[in-house]
């Protein structure tokens, strides 16, 4: 099984939401907001911008900066969890959109965790799919009200990675994915009004979780924690992925963060954070992906470059 | 059956989580109480870890069960005697 990561894309609607224009509505200051989450700016789509529209757009950037055409793609892997109906999801439009009337395109409805999922689903299907396009979209100021303990913290975006058998930057070494069914009401949404997060539980399962996946992966391939060069994990809280930092022991400078700027974006942040860290020309050296979420689902994949 | 020593120990170490002192009150929640937040869960339940020589299985990762001083006692009572 080999697999490569071929290139990242994003997609961010123009809509600035900064903390104080949220701050009243839900009954706290900006400074609060901030510092239970690190986060000062999100953004939010228009109204009729949808999740198919803004996973196009970023399947879009993807593809363009990767150099090659949704036409060679063997399949497409649509994560979302804030999808407009139950079906089809939002993977068939995309693909429509893109294009493509017989490449197989899948959903993963599994929120936060579910552009991990993606990747690593990919990785074990390039061998015989070809190139194959994760995109991650989510609209989730749909499914917020005014409780402060969620509003705060969402944002809407889309981003896509593109993984495939054709050698890359990065070479995908491996993969863990779990999934605890016993905590699937800690954070869940109904399709009506707003989703519901215990956000105690929530933190306490994600700050133990996430790095026993981190160090189950890289311990399977020999790696230090300290020998990775960049951490691209969701982007849930940046209070959260600071203590992943702690946790692996590991300075925070290797955890890339977007979150004060984009928000949450459930399953779309960890593919928004590898596109924009991937333009700073980061160095060579091993890099992990990790997500935690709803279900409970979580893992990490690592990756190693190749230049 | 509640342990005063291990309460003392237990206090201590919401004290020095909370930088701030725990509740007279071993019933208190220390969340609704606003003492400890979300972030501060975790590394109260790697502390007891520590302090007590239990590893704290993933399935007992309930906040329930860590909510107040006499919660936490109980827990540790039922798991450092089996």
């Amino acid at each position: 099984m080999t697999a490569y990561l071929n290139g990242f894309g994003a997609y961010l609607p123009e809509r600035v939401v900064a903390n104080a224009e949220l701050a009243e509505r839900v009954g706290k200051t900006s400074e609060w907001i901030e510092s239970v989450s690190g986060i000062q700016e999100r953004r939010w789509a228009r109204p009729e911008e949808t999740v198919a529209n803004m996973g196009v757009a970023a399947a879009e950037d993807c593809l363009r900066r990767a150099g090659i055409g949704a036409n060679t793609l063997g399949m497409l892997i649509v994560s979302s969890g804030s999808g407009s109906r139950g079906f089809p999801g939002p993977a068939a439009e995309v693909a429509a959109r893109l294009g493509l009337d017989s490449t197989p395109a899948i959903d993963l409805p599994i929120a936060s965790a579910g552009s991990l999922f993606g990747l690593a689903l990919a990785m074990g299907l390039a061998e015989t799919q070809g190139d194959i396009l994760v995109v991650a979209a989510e609209k989730m100021s749909a499914l917020i009200e005014n409780d402060p303990n969620t509003a705060i913290l969402f944002g809407d975006g889309a981003g896509a990675g593109l993984v495939s058998a054709r050698p890359g930057r990065w070479r995908m070494l491996d993969a863990v994915l779990h999934t605890d069914g016993q905590s699937r009401e800690a954070l869940a949404f109904d399709g009506t009004g707003s989703l519901k997060m215990n956000g105690l539980t929530v933190i306490l399962q994600a700050a133990r979780k996430i790095p026993s996946s981190i160090t189950e992966v890289l311990a399977r391939q020999n790696i230090s924690a300290q020998q990775v060069t960049a951490f691209l994990l969701h982007q849930a809280n940046l209070n959260l992925v600071t203590r992943v930092a702690k946790s692996l022991e590991v300075a925070p400078e290797k955890m890339f963060t977007n979150v004060q700027r984009y928000g949450n974006t459930s399953s779309a942040s960890m593919l928004i954070a590898a596109s924009e860290w991937a333009e700073t020309n980061p160095g060579p050296g091993p890099i992990v992906f990790s997500a935690f979420g709803a279900g409970f689902h979580w893992g990490a994949i690592v990756a190693d470059s190749t230049a | 059956m509640p342990d005063s020593s291990r309460s003392q120990r237990l206090r201590k170490l919401v004290q020095e989580i909370a930088g701030k002192p725990a509740p007279e009150d071993d019933q208190e929640s220390l969340f609704e109480s606003g003492l400890l937040d979300s972030f501060a869960l975790p590394d109260l339940v790697s502390a007891i870890e520590k302090e007590f020589s239990v590893k704290v299985p993933d399935s007992d990762l309930n906040p329930r069960k860590f909510d107040s001083i006499a919660r936490m006692d109980a827990y540790l009572a039922d798991h450092i005697s089996k």
